[in-house]
């Protein structure tokens, strides 16, 4: 145990390296997926037939891949095609592509859950199909979609440890950077594990927290 | 002010309306009476667009109803709805909910919408409930913030369907009070009701409607005295008398 809080104290430092981008890659991965499920969502609601079956295949087609498999051909396949991603771009890209089709799932469970009514008065008032979701169904949609927005928000932070396969120095390749130069397995990836859980426990939190609100509505 | 010309509408193989034409006239109170399941709603569905038609026309003020043409949405501010379950929004307080479609479909200015949606709250009795949330509110409150919310858009006739249905016996009162100082106003409405005393008392005219079409129409006494159809007079009866 002595053993364990001497090494703690010498590799933390550098340990917080991997965490900042960590947090850079699930901040980054969690608003692009949330904007791009978002777009999903409304295309699959439109009521637009080509818009709707286009959303739906795409939400399939990023399911049916492998977050990894999605981050190699990012970083890897991407510079023949002439685009080059930076180890990072290519992270957040591809955590946030392979995330928007849950979160689009999610969020249209959300939006069909509105009662129908509610659509009904906002157009006997002459709203049209923008500003009856605007003002009407997505406040209502927030509500009910939040608790498993935080669940996607723990899941991301514990995937971004994916992002190491295509050398994103966060925390998982910090430690087992460490870890393959000074032997000190159990003691690196505790850490590592403990580090992990310590971030998770603040979102954990918030989930409670939105699943409480939610249930008194 | 609002003419129905042969409207036909089905829903898949199920044929509501066959052919239905009418007229309501600037001012005017009409009342749709029928059994469940006739196709009253789905006629004022129609009317403002909530529903499309499939044959016949339906015109507001010459404007033909055409639920997929951009002239929807000024149809719909010219003719409101109250629904049977309310509908309001959950997430608004009264006072929001009133303002909500004269702020945003009609911008018009903060400060001259909340005062008039005061001013319809007061109307309507609930002045000291504007901050209230829908679910605090009693279902003969919430109904008549509903009809505050169709007011607010400065209508030119409103459409009630079932307005008193989905409300407690000692509330209905409260909200056909409002609906006949709207009336006694000159309002034109049209209102699918089961409340027969209403639609004697306030309504100019009463369509009695069966198996998607009108059977009989009249003076709304004279119709409801003296029913001349037998369906009518059977409809009638087992309403005022079901024991």
């Amino acid at each position: 145990m002595k053993g364990f809080w001497h090494d703690a104290a010498e590799f933390f430092p550098i340990l917080m390296n991997g965490v900042a981008l960590t947090i850079v890659v699930t901040i980054g991965s969690l608003l692009l997926s949330t904007v791009l499920g978002l777009v999903w969502a409304m295309m699959r609601v439109s009521g637009i037939k080509a818009l709707s079956m286009l959303s739906a295949s795409l939400i399939n087609v990023i399911r049916g891949i492998p977050i990894i498999v999605l981050l190699f051909y990012l970083y890897f396949v991407m510079p023949d095609l002439g685009v080059t991603l930076s180890a990072l771009q290519a992270a957040i890209l591809g955590l946030g592509i392979a995330y928007s089709a849950y979160q689009a799932e999610n969020f249209r469970a959300g939006i069909e859950a509105i009662d129908k009514g509610q659509v009904e008065a906002a157009q006997s008032i002459g709203m049209g199909w923008w500003l009856t979701m605007r003002r009407v169904v997505l406040p209502q949609a927030v509500r009910i979609v939040l608790p498993p927005y935080g669940n996607v928000m723990i899941m991301m932070l514990k995937d971004s440890s994916q992002a190491s396969t295509i050398t994103v120095a966060e925390l998982a390749l910090q430690g087992k950077l460490i870890a393959s130069s000074t032997f000190k397995n159990s003691s690196v990836f505790t850490l590592v594990a403990l580090m992990y859980l310590t971030m998770s426990i603040p979102l954990i939190l918030l989930v409670r927290h939105f699943e409480k609100r939610a249930g008194k509505r | 002010m609002i003419e129905l010309n042969d409207v036909h509408k089905s829903f898949g193989k199920v044929e509501v309306l066959k052919g239905i034409s009418a007229t309501v006239e600037k001012g005017e109170v009409v009342c749709i009476v029928g059994p469940s399941g006739s196709g009253k709603s789905t006629i004022l569905r129609c009317i403002n667009g909530l529903e499309s038609y499939d044959r016949g026309e339906i015109s507001v003020e010459g404007l033909k109803v055409d639920r997929d043409a951009p002239s929807i949405v000024n149809i719909r501010t010219q003719v409101s709805m109250v629904f049977q379950r309310f509908n309001l929004f959950p997430h608004r307080t009264a006072l929001e909910n009133v303002i909500e479609g004269p702020l945003y479909v009609k911008t018009e200015p903060r400060a001259q919408a909340f005062e008039r949606g005061r001013a319809l709250l007061a109307q309507v009795g609930l002045a000291e409930k504007a901050d209230a949330h829908p679910p605090q509110l009693s279902g003969g409150q919430q109904q008549r913030v509903a009809i505050a919310r169709a007011l607010a858009m400065q209508p030119k006739a409103i459409l009630f369907d079932e307005p008193t249905s989905a409300l407690d016996p000692e509330l209905v009162g409260d909200v056909l009070g409002v609906m006949r100082k709207l009336a006694d106003d000159g309002m034109t409405m049209v209102v699918v009701t089961h409340e027969m005393g209403f639609a004697r008392d306030v309504a100019d005219r009463v369509l009695f409607i069966d198996g998607g079409v009108i059977v009989e129409q009249g003076p709304a006494k004279a119709l409801l005295n003296q029913p001349q159809h037998p369906r009518t007079q059977d409809f009638l009866r087992r309403v005022l008398h079901p024991l």
